[in-house]
């Protein structure tokens, strides 16, 4: 059964020309290009982004919403990523900031860094408890959780299922407004994202039924209009309420460190991850306690919906984690419970490099996709669309596409090759 | 079936790679081609990290201790046999060869983060069943079956 997701990536096939950079650096082999266009394969796509950040004619987009949808809400509160700490210039005090995020239109504004470091504590009291593979693998990066589905499922066994910051937030500010007398319906809670795969997890939460955060706008919209009015806006409200161990979670090893954790290592871009998810998968890790792997460079300050090159980002939030203070004792107002900050579903495989369901047809297809590859050229090119040599190979034999559709074959038949 | 053969019957899918002795920067690539058909045909995830471990140290090993040789995957409707065969030096001592820890590689290779003394221990472990013969002079072979019941 092919379960078809929705992504948040997508092409605008209007300033796609076919060429081949985001073939070669989609992490799951998701992208052909057919009929000189980029076409992404939705069951193989974990949104990782990589394809709209390489993109040189910005074909790629992200499926986000604009600042109008909250006029679809009676009553809205944002939720900005950990990231947006990175992405202004330090003159500029993050609590103002946030109120600038109430002049926007917004009723309230969550400092979804002190979620995170709720969430630090609590996973730093089920450490030792969980029942779990070690080293344990951090949940944080949605595509991280995805990459390992696809491609690594012999690791889901060291998944920590917890929640993310933005969700522990939704659920306890959604319960609280109904408490308080507001229609379900009416309340729109929104994500201010950094990338497109927090929207996909929105759209099909992993681990979870449904997600309680309704829309997601992304950090470069919602960066210039608060620009704008920034040098006008008064702090009015106390809404920066984090200490740095949250602040650090924007960035890579931000989450380990908040933790204490000794022995952890937290990797970031997404072909560093799959290396050392490769070693940790022949059992070479072992000794290591808590692994957090990003796929963007920096981790999620490096988010392609972010507006600061990821560097400068990354520098910021180290300050601003400094300044806001590592010894400062956290604010407790979430109960530290499973049912606050654990998912309530289990993790499945999703197998969808799988040949055939059929093991005898899946062995012949395989016999025939090595014969094949063999014959081909091995020079990757991406001419007939697919990433490399081999990935044809497959396509070919899942009848997706011809051997003539490599160009050295053609040459070979007579026909004309390279043709400038 | 206590002595090395190659059990011709009933394999669907052969697979075969020729490894090179010092060659570290390709060290792990079979291994690893291994590990990626192996999930392609949807086999059990265990049982794929299973192989691509035991293959992996094999592989290590050629690299590290062998004159050269190759690792051959079976691929049966019941299981998956790997032999591992080179073309010496040869093991003098098998048993203590099995033993966790000892290792009799170089520095260049303890220096690159090889040499811990767990390949075989960790070939047998991962296997269901596990053959080893060697001779001095001669060379190595390793038969090992992973069941995808056991």
């Amino acid at each position: 059964m092919e379960k078809t997701y929705w992504h948040s990536v997508v092409l605008e096939k209007d300033y796609c020309n076919g060429c081949t950079h985001c073939l070669d650096r989609c992490p799951t082999q998701a992208i052909r290009i057919v009929d000189h266009k980029a076409k992404i394969i939705e069951s193989r796509c974990i949104d990782c982004g990589e394809c709209l950040k390489v993109c040189p004619y910005h074909a790629k987009g992200a499926l986000v919403s604009n600042l109008d949808i909250i006029k679809k809400f009676k009553y809205t509160v944002a939720l900005p990523a950990i990231s947006f700490y990175g992405q202004f210039p330090i003159e500029y005090e993050m609590n103002t900031i946030y109120n600038a995020l109430l002049e926007l239109g917004f009723d309230e504004v969550y400092d979804l860094a002190h979620a995170a470091e709720l969430l630090s504590v609590y996973e730093n009291s089920i450490l030792d408890k969980a029942n779990l593979s070690k080293p344990m693998i951090s949940t944080y990066c949605p595509v991280i959780t995805r990459l390992i589905q696809i491609r690594f499922p012999a690791l889901i066994d060291h998944i920590i299922k917890l929640e993310a910051p933005m969700e522990i937030a939704a659920r306890a500010i959604k319960k609280r407004l109904i408490s308080e007398g507001h229609e379900s319906d009416d309340i729109g809670i929104i994500y201010i994202t950094p990338c497109p795969a927090k929207v996909t997890s929105i759209k099909n939460p992993i681990g979870l039924s449904k997600s309680f955060i309704d829309e997601a706008i992304s950090t470069e919209e919602i960066y210039y209009k608060v620009m704008k009015i920034i040098d006008k806006v008064e702090a009015k409200k106390r809404l920066q309420i984090s200490t740095g161990k949250g602040i650090g979670w924007g960035r890579v090893g931000g989450q380990s460190y908040a933790m204490e954790i000794e022995d952890y290592i937290a990797v970031d871009g997404i072909e560093e991850v799959i290396k050392v998810l490769e070693s940790m998968e022949l059992g070479k890790l072992e000794s290591l306690n808590f692994f957090e792997g990003y796929a963007c460079v920096n981790g999620c300050v490096g988010g392609p919906l972010n507006v600061e090159n990821t560097f400068i980002g990354k520098n910021r939030i180290r300050k601003l984690t400094n300044f806001y203070g590592m010894n400062e004792p956290i604010n407790i107002d979430i109960e530290l419970i499973p049912e606050n900050m654990e998912w309530d579903l289990p993790i499945k495989p999703m197998p969808i490099f799988k040949l055939d369901k059929d093991f005898k047809k899946a062995l012949e297809k395989m016999s025939q996709i090595e014969e094949l590859t063999q014959k081909l050229p091995g020079v990757n090119c991406g001419a007939c669309g697919a990433p490399t040599c081999r990935v044809l190979a497959e396509d070919i034999v899942n009848g997706f596409a011809k051997f003539e559709d490599c160009i050295f074959m053609k040459k070979d038949k007579g026909g004309q090759g390279y043709v400038g | 079936m206590n002595t090395y053969e190659k059990d011709q019957k009933n394999v669907a899918l052969k697979l075969h790679y020729d490894i090179a002795n010092d060659d570290f920067s390709r060290a792990g690539e079979a291994s690893s081609k291994i590990k990626k058909m192996l999930k392609q045909l949807a086999i059990d995830a265990n049982i794929v990290r299973r192989v691509a471990i035991a293959t992996y140290e094999a592989e290590i090993n050629l690299v590290i201790h062998s004159n050269g040789g190759n690792i051959e995957v079976f691929i049966k409707s019941d299981c998956i046999e790997i032999y591992v065969e080179d073309c010496g030096p040869g093991i003098e001592n098998i048993d203590l060869a099995m033993t966790k820890g000892f290792s009799t590689a170089t520095n260049v290779a303890r220096e690159m983060g090889f040499g811990a003394g767990m390949g075989l221990p960790n070939m047998e472990k991962m296997s269901d069943a596990f053959i080893i013969e060697s001779e001095l002079g001669a060379g190595t072979n390793i038969k090992m079956i992973v069941r995808y019941e056991t």
